[in-house]
């Protein structure tokens, strides 16, 4: 790891890392516990070219990301839960026009308004399914603030190389601690593949490697259309049933061809462990002590921490479980990773340990269920 | 060699999918028509549209376009034009997308005075989902969800763009076409926020509920109800002012975010002290 070495917020490192990987668009709406990353976008981003504006609310906003996205920027947005929720309809105008952009979500506790300023995890689920329709979509999740920088960095290049939304899966806790973090500068940074040829020939939405269309910008020799309504390859509006079949295979399958490259995972201790903590977020950090504790007991503790929950990492979750004994996930909501790890467990328990008073769920709640789950084992 | 209006629709696409006699077919054309008057070309136009029968204008348009969600044309337009001000950003709604689930983002539009031309069909209802009203729909109006006569009072778009800041709002009907190209052309050229609130015709279903069964009626309607004397308009009551409401110079958001982007470097070392200073 090479690059500058600070002493940073999560949500700092965030900016630190879209920055890096080349975002130079910024549209949001201003939400705890969030807004550290637009403050900081608003006064950086002029500086290298880029511009930030802040929009009415999130839906201008996400409409906004898709619009820069298709001038040619990276662009990004954060928000929490309640702007979360305003973005999903145009989170799906971005998969459908098929612009990369990266939607930081910095989890609070919900429903609605709830604890504005404390954390959960309870937004897995609207993450991968909040906009309607089927669809496919890459949610990252960082447990440290190294990883906030480091995954911002991968966020964009997935968004830039499958031409989709990411969406960043960040919490209150990973957010606000401060932490060392090395702004590396040895992760590639990719950008979307350029068409190429006759402009006068061009097809927008004609896939090319991966199933991705080549991506021009507006203003560029390549004229083309865009539209959140169905579409055939030449962008134009096409409503039959083979093309929209076609289409929706294509944008689930450009995604899901591809989740032994986006699946990002960690993992401590697996290798002959009995209890395996599986999880993700701040919960991974308590789950990682957790471990070490056990361990110091002589139990055989592993954790497996997810940091690419969507598309879910099936085959290395199957694979741990199968050498198991009792599987734990440790998450802050009422079980929403647990129901991906059950139909993955083959009828192996799985245990949930669940929190939603909006405190962090500690090392020591966590090896406490494991060891009452290990006595009834 | 001078641009044609079929150097920006494209034949092949046609005809419209708009009912006979819909008004939109006038406007589109007036569009084409002032996009060859100033000889834009359609790799620097962006139209971008929202969802509505207007909204499918792009359909038939060689420009580059973005055809978004319902209500959302301007900010992803707003989006477009930040990126690259170049660009010449059309946004093409109608009055329940522009005005109605869209109404925030138009006064924001506005007062940021993003330099933006919206082209606003306003047929005082939602033609594409069957006649409801809309935020434009004057009282008391019959339509598919206001049998018994609309009791809502409705937008005067052109005095809300005011309002708002726009620096360019004009109203004229699809029936005043010289007008109409007029008023299209001077806002593409006017630097910032522009307004077109296009008074149109949707037979099929406003005119069928208010009395005005032929696209005839209704453009005799147009005919008999406007006024170009301002002040003799009253939107309130079906009496339709045409004409330019404000024609002003203003600086618009990407040539005053370009100044903050050249003195940015200097001015981000200063912040960084302040702060560092609490
Ligand atoms: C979020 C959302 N709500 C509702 C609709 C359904 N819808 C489609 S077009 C439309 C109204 C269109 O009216 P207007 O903007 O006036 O355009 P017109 O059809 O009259 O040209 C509505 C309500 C939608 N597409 N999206
Ligand atoms: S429903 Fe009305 S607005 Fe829509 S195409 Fe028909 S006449 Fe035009
Ligand atoms: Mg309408």
């Amino acid at each position: 790891m090479t690059g500058e070495v600070k002493f940073l917020q999560g949500n700092e490192a965030c900016f630190e890392g879209a920055l890096k990987a080349g975002a130079r668009f910024y549209a949001g709406y201003p939400i705890t516990p969030s807004s550290e990353i637009a403050e900081m976008a608003s006064q950086r981003l002029p500086a290298v070219g880029g511009v930030f504006i802040q929009m009415e609310d999130e839906l201008a906003s996400m409409a906004a990301l898709v619009g820069a996205s298709m001038a040619g920027a990276k662009a990004f947005t954060a928000t929490s839960g309640p702007g979360f929720s305003l973005m999903q309809e145009n989170l799906g105008l971005a998969i459908m026009t098929e612009a990369p952009c990266v939607v930081i979500n910095v989890q609070r506790s919900g429903p609605s308004t709830g604890l504005a300023t404390k954390p959960a995890q309870a937004d897995v689920m609207q993450a991968r399914w909040g906009t309607h329709g089927d669809h496919a979509i890459i949610t990252l999740c960082p447990t440290s603030v190294q990883e906030c920088y480091d995954l911002m960095i991968y966020a964009f290049n997935f968004s830039e190389k499958f031409r989709t939304p990411v969406i960043f899966l960040s919490d209150e806790i990973v957010g606000h601690m401060r932490e060392k973090v090395v702004l590396r500068d040895d992760i590639p940074v990719i950008n979307r593949p350029f068409p190429q040829g006759d402009p006068k020939q061009y097809m927008p939405y004609k896939p090319g490697e991966n199933k991705v269309p080549p991506m021009a910008y507006f203003g560029s020799e390549y004229v083309f259309h865009a539209s959140s309504s169905m579409h055939d390859e030449t962008g134009y509006p096409n409503n039959t049933a083979q093309n929209a079949d076609k289409v929706i295979r294509r944008l689930y399958e450009k995604i899901y061809d591809h989740r032994d490259e986006i699946s990002i995972i960690k993992e401590f201790e697996t290798k002959d462990a009995d209890v395996l903590f599986i999880s993700f977020g701040s919960a991974a950090r308590s789950s990682r002590e957790a471990v070490n504790m056990m361990r110091k007991d002589g139990i055989k503790a592993g954790l497996l921490q997810i940091n690419t929950i969507w598309p879910f990492p099936d085959k290395k979750v199957r694979q741990l479980i199968s050498h198991a004994k009792v599987v734990l996930v440790p998450e802050m909501n009422l079980g929403q990773i647990i129901n991906e790890v059950r139909k993955l467990s083959e009828g192996k328990p799985v245990f949930g340990v669940n929190k939603v008073d909006s405190t962090i769920i500690t090392p020591g709640e966590i090896v406490n269920k494991a060891k009452e789950v290990l006595q009834n084992a | 060699m001078p641009k044609k209006i079929f150097d920006y629709i494209i034949e092949d696409r046609l005809p419209f999918f708009w009912c006979e006699g819909c008004g939109n077919g006038i406007i589109l054309k007036s569009i084409a028509k002032a996009f060859a008057d100033l000889d834009l070309d359609p790799k620097n136009v962006v139209v971008v549209t929202g969802i509505g029968c207007w909204g499918k204008a792009d359909d038939y348009l060689s420009t580059n376009s973005l055809h978004v969600t319902h209500g959302r044309a301007l900010a992803a337009a707003t989006g477009v034009k930040a990126v690259n001000p170049e660009l010449k950003v059309i946004a093409l709604m109608g009055d329940g997308d522009g005005l109605t689930i869209g109404g925030n983002h138009f006064i924001h539009a506005a007062r940021r005075n993003m330099d933006i031309t919206a082209i606003i069909s306003n047929n005082f209802n939602y033609g594409m989902t069957g006649g409801q009203y809309s935020g434009t729909t004057p009282e008391p109006s019959f339509t598919s969800t206001s049998r018994y006569g609309s009791i809502e009072p409705p937008f005067d778009i052109c005095a809300l763009a005011k309002a708002a800041g726009a620096p360019y709002v004009a109203r004229a009907t699809v029936y005043h076409v010289n007008l109409l190209e007029k008023y299209i052309k001077n806002a593409i050229l006017k630097k910032g926020f522009s307004v077109v609130d296009v008074i149109n015709i949707c037979p099929t279903y406003y005119g069928r509920f208010n009395k005005l069964k032929s696209p005839v009626d209704m453009m005799n309607w147009l005919k008999n109800n406007a006024t170009t004397k301002l002040e003799e308009g009253d939107i309130y009551n079906n009496k339709f002012a045409i004409g330019e409401f404000v024609n002003e110079d203003k600086l618009d958001f990407s040539t005053k975010y370009a100044s903050i982007q050249k003195n940015a470097r200097e001015l981000s070392i200063h912040l960084e002290q302040d702060l560092s200073g609490r």
